[in-house]
């Protein structure tokens, strides 16, 4: 038994707006698997939610007109995984929720509530960041879209104003188009655990496979939010495939990145772990991409 | 015969279908909800307790404060046989609720509400006024002169400082060409994760109260329960049904006697204690953590000169099992590898950390890390491999242990190395894994393990068994030794059939314990269930089947010893014929008019024999070292377990071992705030209980020399499996790395910290 | 304030319920509390132990993380129904038993309900994906190696493949 104040259920987007309007003081909850938990512990108790869990609107993977993927904020880990969209043309997303906790929270947890806790240990994050993702929130005056970057505005802070919901993540044509990407989670057993450091890389090699003509890399618990690596990948961009540059790329995240010690992981942990996660994460996106790394 | 058949389990069915009851399924609606509330700081006084906001919740019905506790019965917890002599009784420490505080998560108040968001709120409403002293949270610094005292009758506080001294130490090191090998070993805290957390619930009828609790030992904890209320024991009737997993943790008396004293207090209203998961991490018990300091003398050849063990035992805030616990472990060192000069020192003390009592192996775990870490790091020194250099030192066949008497009548530890290193192809990966180099490497490592099955002589061990006929020749058998999920109820009913003589589907014996009816027993714990238990059994069915044949003598004319019992039917040996049926002879028994018997049988055995129960683990990994990780490739643990009364229980019981073990050697530990005492990842999310997915298959082999002390020739096996287990990954990563991690767990802390003090990263 | 409830219709085994629902509780509250099935489990209440699992149209869901109410219109399947008509126990669990998987059996509900779902995909999976598919229960008892053998025999058995589930 959940310590709720009361429980509004929204029929759909706009009434969930309503709702939020109505009710500035309630939380919104999509599968609940942070929110409900939070309020176990207390940190939410006695609160109002508005429950948006019903809105099957928010929830598929589709192309829009341009071509950008769209997946609805409730579209649970599982879905993203197995959606023949996903598998096609940004495979590591739905590689990357696949390592959320269990199968049980990956039919539970949405993507959306893995953005919109603003954590930045979360699975799909560090890849949503490397892949250019846009957040549409949709609110009391409409809809707007804003990079996933500039959603994230510190350690569980997320750009939503009141009354606003997030309702997708899309992935632009561009960014994804020609892109080959890899993410590594490492935790500290294989199932059921929070990244201790996550890491997103894709790449865009030149037609003859030789060059790497755009290197993207984000990370997860690499400082308060998930974030770009963007010195690495100026190391990288544009440079020859090799055993050299690939290990230069991983270097360089150092002067990027800024994880903390906490009693999960020593800051030097984190900083070793990440140089090593960027550079296989590297090795394998160019192999995905067909290409070869000349040693 | 139906011992040594992989017979069902008699509860597999009902928990398949789940339609088995725990305690919190039997428990009314009309329960009180009751919450603990625990302190925020390690170490300290209440000074005082503002309940005024928590009574205006609604729903709540009461919150008492640890100031409410008037009279003051100190009592003991650990699930250990009351001893009539003072001098052997455990510490009693603890009260139902306390105005001092020991650890961050004591227990200074509880809230009774109508249902369970009330008492939380409750909880959060409540505020403390402490007056806060200085803390400990380590051992060595605990020790030191001027730490804080945790508890004033035990100065620089130690609980206990056992010493073992054979030979002469201090002589026999002057010995010329020896080779010291010195080393520091590390066992974190762990918790017992059994997946029911614990929960309870109390009610009095008349001015009696019974509690029912998922308990190990029922028997022991309404003797606790009487004594932490100060009331008569006859007057506490503890329950205990099917409990999901103990592990230990229930091997203490953990809140019946604060629920117990809830429901007095409210004028015996049914109240239910239901213990959250975040809780059982902190406020019940954990394992020991122990650090060891061992020093070897060897000599040219492999053999020791002279060897010297300190261990020191982190107790945490409270007495619980106390010494007992790093005394097994201290009395192991000189008997796994006998040596004629050897120095033993053992601490308990106390700590401003979460209390440690029994766990799966009972110090054997941390011992063994220390032991066969050190025993890697002595044969690598002497440049001797690792099989050949532990059999050459290792107990030999007929080594008889001063004190308990134990004997080791087989050539056990050769038998199962042998079983161990065939399973595993050991020989060959030895081969093949020496002197690598690159980024990723594989080793094998090996490990033994000393255990013994029961108590004795260190404590009492006794074990009553009931037996009742039913007029259609099946049988109920009752005992106080408990099952607790290890398979115990299923090998007494195997145990039964045979000595009775009636097929397995007649034998039924009575899962749930109740003190008002379960003849006595001190539970489940150490690892002699079937050890134990097999005698009472023997003894009771004998003893009924004398009473049956009697009864057919009467009924027959034929002679007690010209009769037998075979499959159900009372048989004359003479000719085989069948003469009746036990069903037929119970029916005429119970309901003659000239003759009416109830057929039952009872007794008690004391048992003062104990048995040595040894085996081995060997582990394969794959060390990746820059990313600090070890994957466990393979893994084979061997037992001489005496004779198996149902081997697949046995071997079910060894793989839930080997998992303990492998979260104890590579990724538990309950981590506490230095600046705080808090424990900071009592949940398990960020406690790493390891998953199906940090799993190889499992594999365990046995060895079958019956045991000669035993009713049935069975002996230790339900803790063993997880006493070798740590060692031998560790002693595998070294073997892969050449680095040996001696801070357990052997995770990616510490293997980074490690391969960067040698160079590897 | 006053308590809040709702009415919740929803099928549970196979048969059409509905019940006036406090809209605080949990899954595992409704089903342990209004429908007495007991076989769901508490083991952490926050979706970490797997214990209190039950299949939502089809997918595998920790009750004690999801609400109540949510259930509206939903097909619930706990271990209680997985009998046949005439109480006849299903194939998984029957492995359960002769397998040994089943020792305190406190998460065993919870790890039968997750094969049931395996099972349902009438494909067959890689060891390493049936841990990965098993891996959202915790157990301490078995070591998960006899509950291995159960899931992966059944899986093999319902795909005709006798002789290998022999060699598991």
């Amino acid at each position: 038994m959940y310590d709720i104040k009361a429980l509004y259920e929204a029929e759909s987007v706009e009434h969930a707006v309503r709702l939020l309007i109505e009710h500035p003081e309630a939380q919104i909850i999509a599968g609940g698997s942070d929110v409900l938990v939070q309020m176990r512990e207390g940190k939410r108790a006695g609160k109002e939610l508005v429950s948006i869990y019903g809105l099957d609107e928010m929830r598929g993977v589709s192309f829009e007109a341009d071509g950008a993927i769209r997946i609805g904020s409730l579209t649970s880990f599982s879905h993203i995984t197995r959606d023949p969209i996903i598998k096609e043309h940004i495979n590591v997303l739905g590689e990357a929720v696949d390592m959320v906790g269990g199968p049980q929270i990956r039919n539970i947890g949405t993507i959306g509530g893995n953005t919109c806790n603003g954590v930045t240990s979360a699975d799909s994050a560090s890849t949503l960041h490397a892949w250019d993702a846009v957040v549409e929130i949709t609110g009391p005056n409409g809809v707007r879209r804003i990079p996933i970057h500039d959603f994230y505005i510190r350690a569980g802070v997320v750009d939503l104003k009141p009354g606003e919901v997030q309702t997708a993540i899309i992935i632009p044509k561009i960014a994804y188009e020609g892109y080959h990407g890899h993410y590594i989670k490492y935790a500290m057993r294989n199932a059921m655990d929070i990244a201790t450091t996550g890491c997103s890389v894709n790449v865009k090699l030149s037609s003859d496979k030789k060059v790497m003509e755009d290197v993207r890399i984000a990370y997860g618990v690499a400082g308060p939010v998930p974030m770009r690596a963007p010195q690495a990948e100026a190391e990288a961009k544009g440079k020859t495939v090799s055993g050299g540059n690939v290990k230069a790329f991983a270097e360089t995240v150092l002067k990027d990145i800024n994880p903390r010690d906490s009693w999960r992981a020593s800051k030097e942990f984190r900083q070793h772990i990440a140089v090593v996660l960027a550079e296989r994460a590297l090795r394998e996106s160019i192999r995905l991409a067909g290409g070869e790394i000349d040693e | 015969m139906y011992a040594g058949k992989k017979v069902t389990r008699v509860d597999a069915y009902d928990k398949a279908i789940g339609r088995t009851r725990y305690t919190d399924d039997l428990c009314d609606k009309s329960a009180y909800i009751a919450r603990v509330l625990h302190s925020t700081i390690a170490h300290g006084r209440v000074v005082s307790i503002d309940t005024s906001e928590a009574e205006k919740i609604p729903g709540v019905v009461k919150v008492f404060t640890c100031f409410d506790v008037k009279e003051k019965h100190y009592f003991p917890t650990a699930g250990h046989p009351w001893s009539t002599d003072p001098e052997h009784q455990d510490v009693a420490d603890r009260l139902v609720l306390t105005e001092e505080v020991r650890f961050y998560g004591d227990d200074i108040g509880a809230v009774v509400a109508e249902d369970e968001v009330s008492a939380a709120q409750a909880l959060r409403a409540i505020k403390v006024e402490y007056e806060e002293y200085p803390f400990v949270l380590d051992v060595q610094e605990a020790m030191k002169e001027g730490a804080p005292q945790i508890h004033k009758e035990y100065p620089n506080n130690i609980l206990k400082h056992t010493a073992i001294r054979k030979g002469n130490y201090e002589e026999a090191i002057k010995e010329p060409g020896l080779t010291k090998v010195e080393g520091w070993y590390d066992t974190p805290t762990v918790q017992h994760c059994h997946i029911e957390n614990f929960i309870c619930y109390a009610e009095m009828e008349g001015d009696r109260i019974t509690v029912t609790a998922s308990t190990q030992i029922p028997h022991i904890v309404r003797r606790i329960v009487g004594q932490a209320l100060g009331i008569e024991w006859g007057r506490v009737r503890i329950i205990k049904p099917y409990i999901g997993g103990g592990f230990g943790n229930k091997q203490d008396a953990l809140y019946e006697p604060l629920c117990a004293w809830l429901c007095m207090q409210l004028g015996g209203h049914l109240v239910k204690l239901d213990i959250p998961r975040e809780d059982t991490f902190v406020s019940n018990r954990v394992r020991h953590a122990i650090r060891s300091h061992i020093i070897s003398w060897v000599r040219p050849d492999g053999s020791y000169a002279a060897r010297k063990l300190e261990a020191f035992s982190d107790q945490g805030a409270y007495a619980s099992h106390g010494h007992s616990i790093v005394a097994k472990g201290a009395g192991a060192f000189p008997q796994l590898y006998p040596c004629d000069n050897v120095e033993v020192d053992a601490y308990t003390v106390f700590t401003n950390k979460s209390v440690a009592g029994a766990m799966r192996g009972y110090g054997i775990p941390q011992a063994m890390w220390a032991v066969e870490s050190h025993t890697e790091d002595v044969a690598v020194r002497m440049g001797m491999d690792p099989i050949d250099f532990r059999r050459k030192n290792l107990m030999p066949v007929g080594y008889v242990d001063a004190f308990s008497k134990n004997e080791l009548y087989d050539d056990t530890f050769n038998q199962c190395l042998d079983k161990a290193m065939e399973a595993i192809d050991y020989r060959r990966k030895f081969k093949e894994y020496q002197n690598q180099t690159g980024d990723v490497r594989r080793g094998i490592g090996v490990s033994v393990f000393w255990y013994n099955t029961a108590v004795w002589p260190i404590s009492l061990e006794t074990s009553s068994c009931r037996m009742v006929l039913n007029q259609d020749g099946s049988c109920q058998v009752q005992l106080g030794e408990t099952e607790i999920g290890q398979g115990a109820d299923t090998a007494y009913t195997q145990m039964t059939a045979d000595v009775l003589g009636v097929p397995l589907k007649d034998v039924h014996v009575v899962s749930c314990q109740d003190t008002d009816v379960t003849p006595f027993g001190t539970g489940a714990y150490a690892s002699r269930q079937t050890y134990t238990a097999g005698f009472s059994i023997r003894r009771t069915a004998l003893l009924l089947k004398e009473r049956i044949l009697k009864y057919a003598h009467e009924l027959t004319r034929m002679p007690e010893y010209n009769l037998d019992i075979v499959e159900g039917n009372i048989v004359r040996t003479t000719d085989g014929r069948i003469l009746m049926s036990l069903g037929e002879l119970s029916t005429e028994a119970l309901y003659s008019l000239t003759n009416s018997q109830h057929l039952s049988a009872e007794s008690t055995s004391q048992i003062k024999s104990n048995a040595y129960s040894f085996g081995c683990t060997i582990a394969e990994v794959e060390v990746d070292i820059p990313m600090c990780k070890v994957k466990l490739l393979d893994i084979v643990n061997a037992h001489d377990a005496g004779t198996l009364i149902n081997p697949a229980l046995a071997e079910a019981q060894v793989h839930g071992g080997m998992s303990m073990g492998i979260g104890f050697g590579m990724s538990e530990r309950l981590i506490f705030d230095e600046k705080t005492g808090r424990a900071l990842n009592n949940n398990l999310l960020d406690y790493k209980l390891s998953t199906f997915m940090d799993h190889p298959r499992l594999k365990a082999v046995f060895v079958e020399n019956a045991e000669p002390t035993s009713a049935f020739g069975t002996k230790a096996l339900g803790e063993p499996p997880a006493c070798s287990v740590a060692p031998a990954i560790r002693n595998a990563v070294y073997q892969a790395t050449g680095v040996g991690v001696n801070e357990a767990p052997v995770n990616p802390h510490n293997l980074f910290r490690r391969f960067t003090e040698e160079g590897l990263l | 304030m006053s308590k809040q409830y709702k009415l919740v219709s929803c099928t549970i085994n196979g048969k059409h319920v509905e019940k006036m629902i406090d809209v605080r509780a949990s899954l595992t509250d409704m089903l342990r509390d209004d429908y007495r099935l007991t076989s769901v489990k508490k083991g952490c209440e926050v979706g970490e132990c797997g214990a209190c699992n039950v299949i939502i149209d089809g997918e595998c869901f920790n009750s004690c993380i999801y609400l109540a109410v949510w259930a509206e219109g939903k097909e619930i399947l706990t271990l209680e129904g997985l009998a046949g008509p005439n109480g006849e126990i299903s194939d998984i669990q029957q492995a359960f038993i002769d397998e040994a998987a089943v020792q305190c059996g406190f998460c065993s509900p919870g790890f039968i309900m997750s094969a049931v779902e395996i099972l349902e995909a009438k494909r067959e999976f890689s060891d390493d994906e049936i841990r990965k598919l098993m891996s959202g229960h915790l157990c301490r008892c078995t070591g998960y190696e006899n509950i291995f053998r159960a899931v992966k025999k059944t899986m093999l058995r319902r795909l005709g493949k006798e002789k290998e589930a022999l060699e598991v």
